[in-house]
């Protein structure tokens, strides 16, 4: 009666939440808070037009990539004007240039402060965590004056919002006070004494601006990350693309990466040991690539630090898979390998290698096999401004053909990844690109 | 000749440094010299198109003008100078043209093709195709693209796009203006029509300046708010 503990599973779960919801109204609806107006802040104009201090925002506000969700496809910087995907609905991107009416130009610093600290709005509503506060709320009174210094210099653009549409109980802003108290901790981050100061930095840009565990973390059924969780990978929501385990450590997914490694991929989107894809890709163009180099290897030092992993179970597959596995390496001989090489080691600099590379192996198979049906180009960046691409499988190879290679691709060699079946490609064959 | 441990430089592909090379992505569909795919008539022709407009398509894709994922995921990071320089690889080529197969559609439904493609119709206020694409129908530099050797199944598919806002071009919009006036049965008359004509003997495109459109069009430089009412 697997349906019924289903059902009532269901029945309790959402029944709590409505509790949860109910109560939270009672204790803490109506918000109360009122804006500071720019008049009112403890902020003069002048300091914010400082032009030192807008160019540290800058820097701040591309690390962060900010632009990643704020900019819509084809609109201005910053003016929003998109939704996000969620599982529970889709949540309206703000505009956050300084537009009087439609974006932040009656803001004052406190009213920015309150809602990358404390994720609350202007009126102390309660933001959906789309917006990343759980990381934000890390980042130094000072460096957000800077972003805020830098969102204030910015054209004003007039784009409203777009409308909210999230399911219900979500809809109900008041809900999110169980959430934030499941998974939200205020606090700016607090550097440890016993770490050096690099890999202090690595920790402050990782964990807070450039909040990394936003997506290199598995979300659980009410879209939270457990605080104990930390880049230990997961699949992205709605987008179908897995972020990979952040460690280089045993079992990590950049297991065998060293600094340098970390370092070429977010300046360059390729490295040695794999190349940036998908959102991935995106983050590397837009953020990292224009990250110092002292910050990128401070990253690294950070992530170097991350523990090593349990080793997966392994997984045994449902059926004989040698037929599968061997018309793979038919495919891959005929369509791969002339880029890929006979022994999966790619063309350093060119070509990724798929032999020992986390992307190919990680637990859910989706980014091979997205990546044979989408291909594309490697990131563009001012180190790789021609970069070389692979041709989209998706119009010439059936789902059968694409479980068969990247079932191969991912035993082959050093590899030790579980196949993939037609039925998953077949289902991220139709994943919306965005 | 050296024997011994597989290294792994010798397992190492030798890559060309051409741009030929790296724009795989693109002529996997598209052919290496753009000439379109055989027997998939949606992936079009790209050789000898006008650069302009070929950058104007990536550029589209990008900002989404136009909407096919396949195309926006592989164009979504390229930078102008990148596009530039493919659509300028594209617009050199020069290959034959292939025929496709034409849908069963009758002598009347061809002969309002015509009419459409080489005078229009004043009463659906629908130019001659001829009027802005050149008398040859073979584009017009910079960015009018020709209308020959291409598929049917790719032009009436494009003119729905226009109709559906799949497709569009920057405001004021000619295209989206006379595909919205054409009737479904228009479209196929259209399309069948381009698809089944023989090729000029000169495929250039006209030179710039050389034909005055008769819709205000965006992408020839007219300004949005002249585009109301325009008419043939």
């Amino acid at each position: 009666m697997i349906w019924f503990r289903r059902l009532l599973l269901l029945l309790v779960v959402s029944g709590g939440l409505l509790l949860v919801c109910v109560l939270g109204w009672l204790f803490f609806g109506g918000g109360g808070h009122q804006p500071t107006s720019p008049a009112m802040s403890k902020v003069d104009a002048t300091t914010l037009r400082d032009p030192a201090l807008i160019a540290k925002g800058e820097y701040l506000v591309t690390a962060g990539d900010c632009a990643g969700c704020h900019t819509a496809q084809g609109g201005a910087g910053y003016a929003g004007g998109r939704s996000l995907a969620t599982p529970f609905g889709n949540i309206p991107v703000p505009n956050i240039t300084p537009d009087r009416e439609t974006g932040l130009g009656s803001w004052s610093f406190e009213d920015f402060w309150q809602a990358l600290h404390v994720g609350k709005g202007r009126h102390g509503e309660l933001l959906y965590p789309a917006f990343s506060y759980t990381s934000y709320t890390k980042v130094t009174h000072d460096d957000a004056l800077a972003m805020f210094a830098y969102l204030q210099s910015l054209p004003p653009v007039r784009q409203p919002p777009s409308a909210l549409a999230l399911n219900f109980p979500y809809s109900l802003r008041n809900s999110l006070t169980a959430w934030r108290a499941l998974y939200f901790k205020e606090g700016v981050y607090v550097p440890d004494p016993g770490q050096s100061e690099q890999w202090n930095r690595g920790a402050y840009l990782v964990q807070g601006l450039g909040h990394c565990n936003e997506c290199h973390a598995a979300r659980d059924t009410l879209g939270g990350t457990p605080q104990d969780v930390h880049l230990t990978g997961g699949q992205i929501p709605e987008q179908n693309w897995y972020a990979p385990d952040l460690s280089t450590q045993s079992n990590g997914g950049l297991q065998g990466w060293n600094e340098q490694d970390i370092v070429d991929l977010l300046k360059t989107g390729q490295s040695a040991k794999g190349a940036a894809f998908g959102p991935m890709a995106d983050v590397v163009a837009q953020s990292t690539q224009h990250m110092t180099d002292a910050d990128l290897h401070a990253v690294a030092t950070y992530l170097h630090s991350l523990p090593a992993r349990a080793p997966l179970p392994e997984e045994k597959p449902p059926f004989n898979t040698s037929a599968l596995i061997q018309h793979g390496e038919q495919i891959y001989t005929q369509r791969c390998a002339d880029c890929h090489g006979k022994n999966g080691n790619g063309v350093a600099g060119i070509y990724p290698p798929l032999n020992g590379n986390s992307s190919v192996t990680e637990p859910t198979g989706i980014n091979a096999t997205r990546s044979v049906l989408l291909g594309g180009f490697a990131p563009l960046t001012a180190a790789s401004p021609r970069p070389y691409s692979m041709p989209p499988f998706a119009q010439q190879l059936s789902d059968a053909d694409v479980a068969a290679v990247v079932s191969y691709i991912r035993q082959a060699w050093t590899n030790k990844g579980p196949i993939v079946q037609e039925r998953d490609v077949s289902k991220y064959r139709q994943t919306p690109i965005d | 000749m050296l024997f011994g441990s597989a290294s792994r430089a010798s397992d190492a592909p030798t890559i060309p440094d051409t741009l030929q090379q790296r724009i795989a992505a693109c002529t996997s569909c598209h052919g290496v010299h753009g000439e379109g795919k055989p027997g998939s008539d949606f992936f079009p022709r790209l050789a000898g198109k006008p650069a302009a407009y070929l950058v104007r398509q990536m550029q589209g894709f990008q900002n989404g003008l136009r909407k096919y994922a396949p195309m926006e995921y592989t164009v979504r990071q390229l930078s102008p100078a990148y596009m530039q320089e493919i659509a300028e690889y594209f617009s050199a080529q020069q290959v034959p043209y292939s025929r496709s197969p034409l849908p069963p559609v009758g002598a009347e439904a061809l002969q309002r093709g015509e009419q459409l493609v080489n005078s229009g119709d004043p009463a659906l206020k629908v130019p001659a195709c001829a009027s802005c694409h050149g008398n040859q129908l073979t584009g017009v530099e910079p960015s009018t693209p020709g209308l020959v050797g291409l598929p049917y199944d790719y032009i009436s598919s494009q003119l729905g796009s226009w109709r559906t806002h799949t497709r569009a071009m920057k405001a004021p919009d000619c295209m989206a203006l006379v595909a919205s006036r054409l009737s479904p049965s228009d479209i196929t008359a259209v399309a069948a029509w381009l698809a089944s004509r023989q090729l000029p003997a000169d495929t250039h495109a006209q030179a710039a300046g050389s034909v005055k459109p008769m819709l205000p069009c965006g992408v020839l430089g007219a300004v949005k708010n002249a585009a109301a009412g325009g008419g043939a």
